[in-house]
């Protein structure tokens, strides 16, 4: 129980924090913008992991391949999207089967179970043996996407697509599509989920049909405890897409010192879910017990004489 | 303008809860009527403006705006020409959303949304001066959150975005029924004057048969799915509620307890 080896261990969290900050973007887009929670991301991460290994196995570069993973969660989100607003399939359970029909094509994606790649053999971009230059470099990753984001969410089009999730009677009484924009979300939502996958693979060292089980809980964690501690500070769209990859960042470090602290491995998943019950507990018991009346007046009247 | 053509539409067809809702009904609006639309609960009022919509298809007849056949579009389709006004004052605006992007949201209903910048400065001046007129402040709080507004506020607001484009033909569905008497007067007198600067063709629902009388040209009456009662020109002026009631025995609690 060092503490060095706990401090030895830090970076490792932060650099797989970061890059699961990349799929908690991609949850946020569809539990918080589009009120959606989506259960394709599960299969959608590997897809992303194993058509980024498979494309660098088959001599693409590195950019290609991330491309490559990018594309193939905008056709999963697709398919979620079709399933739900097509053929009237209520959103939850066209996650689910979307999910479930990705466990065969990873499947063959991968051309088996796994794939290992080898960072001395190809040209990844990422690696957990250089864990700083990992971290720059999906740090990078992280402000272009929210950067791109923040961008789109300000156009027409993003937020028609705000105010589907935000009152879908609203948008179609103001001429919204609001089923396109349900499509749109789940795309784009799906394709950050792959690339994040896409990356993580290159970090790990392998690609596994198994690696995204429970990843939405995870994204759900981040986006969570982004929200919950940072809520109160960052108010701007830009600043809570911070907050949530902050968040997964969080997660990580949080379950670094868990198993520093001697907890076997395998109560990780219990673990998890147990930090995801309190945060959410956590905002509910605020707004419930808060005297949330009077505080809400109160913060009313504070702003009314400020502006 | 607004024609409806033998319009039917029946709810869960075939079990036990089978309500035939609108049965039937044929009504030729014209250019710059404002009629308004009285009938008990169950009467096929707020059914009527939904057809209209296109909330939910017809199951026969025809729905008509200036030749345009609307039956076959969809509920977004139709908003391009449709500025809608809800009973709810939470439905009619995005509450997570701030006010001048709700009304950016209007300012582009009928039209291509694209990936141009959501709100120019020029639009923004606009939205103030549209913001002033209705009196209530909210020309300075642009970058409020609209959750935060009364339910008066919001349901100016609505109206507001709803005439932002100004639409063939404005559906207001009890629109003040859930404010307090005074907030419903004013949003009544808001409804008003955007109705007289614009000459819209306005169709509005009410349960209050003194608003019913005392605002528009013209006024119907629904009763079991149907149009019982059509009331226009010196009569609908001349109308008083003792005329109604007396001329055709309205029996409505809600109705009368509104007097």
């Amino acid at each position: 129980m060092e503490i060095a080896n706990l401090l030895n261990a830090l970076p490792g969290a932060v650099g797989q924090g970061l890059i699961w900050g990349i799929m908690a973007i991609g949850v946020f887009i569809t539990y918080k913008i589009l009120d959606i929670a989506d259960l394709t991301v599960d299969g959608t991460l590997a897809t992303g992991g194993a058509t980024c290994i498979m494309l660098l196995h088959a001599g693409f570069p590195v950019w290609v391949a991330l491309l490559g993973a990018f594309a193939a969660g905008l056709g999963a989100g697709l398919i979620t999207g079709l399933l739900h607003t097509c053929m009237g399939i209520p959103a939850l359970l066209a996650g689910i089967l979307t999910q479930y029909a990705l466990w065969s094509v990873n499947l063959q994606i991968l051309d088996g179970a796994n794939q290992s790649i080898s960072v001395d053999k190809y040209p990844l971009l990422i690696s957990s043996r250089y864990v700083s230059t990992a971290i720059w470099i999906v740090a990078l990753f992280v402000i272009v996407i929210i950067a791109v984001l923040y961008w789109f969410f300000g156009t027409s089009l993003g937020c028609g697509l705000r105010a589907s999730g935000a009152n879908p009677n609203m948008s179609r009484a103001q001429g919204i599509n609001v089923n396109l924009n349900k499509i749109i979300g789940l795309m784009l939502s799906n394709a950050l989920v792959a690339l994040a996958g896409g990356l993580l693979g290159q970090y790990q060292g392998f690609a596994d049909v198994k690696m995204g089980i429970g990843s939405i809980v995870i994204g759900l964690a981040a986006v969570i405890i982004g929200e919950t501690l940072f809520s109160r500070i960052f108010r701007n769209f830009a600043l809570r897409l911070l907050g949530v990859v902050l968040g997964a960042i969080i997660y990580y470090v949080v379950l670094q010192t868990i198993s520093w602290f001697g907890i076997d491995s395998d109560f990780q998943k219990m673990l998890t879910a147990i930090i995801v019950a309190i945060f959410l507990a956590v905002s509910y018991w605020k707004g419930r017990f808060a005297r949330p009346a009077k505080k809400r007046a109160a913060v009313n009247s504070a702003k009314g004489e400020v502006k | 303008m607004l024609e409806l053509r033998d319009v039917h539409k029946t709810f869960n067809a075939g079990t036990v809860n089978e309500k035939c809702a609108v049965d039937g009904v044929n009504l030729t609006l014209e250019d710059g009527d404002f009629v308004t639309v009285i009938g008990g609960n169950g009467a096929g009022k707020s059914t009527m403006l939904n057809l209209i919509a296109g909330v939910y298809p017809v199951d026969q007849g025809k729905v008509l705006l200036n030749e345009t056949d609307l039956t076959p579009l969809p509920e977004y389709q139709r908003a391009k020409f449709l500025g809608r006004v809800f009973q709810d004052p939470m439905m009619g605006t995005a509450a997570t959303m701030e006010i001048e992007e709700n009304l950016a949201l209007a300012y582009r209903r009928g039209k291509v949304r694209g990936l141009g910048h959501g709100i120019s400065n020029a639009e923004r001046k606009l939205y103030r001066e549209k913001l002033a007129t209705l009196g209530l402040g909210l020309e300075d709080r642009m970058n409020t959150k609209v959750g935060l507004l009364s339910g008066g506020q919001r349901q100016a607001l609505t109206l507001l975005m709803a005439t932002l484009q100004k639409p063939a033909l404005l559906l207001l569905d009890e629109h003040t029924a859930a404010l307090d008497p005074k907030t419903a007067d004013k949003v009544l007198q808001l409804t008003q004057e955007m109705v007289d600067r614009d000459h819209l063709t306005t169709l509005m629902v009410t349960h209050n048969m003194k608003h019913a009388i005392q605002y528009g040209n013209r006024l119907i009456m629904m009763d079991s799915g149907r149009v019982a009662v059509d009331i226009r020109g010196e009569e609908k002026k001349n109308l008083t509620v003792s005329d109604l009631l007396e001329k055709f025995h309205i029996e409505n609690d809600r109705m009368l307890l509104s007097e």
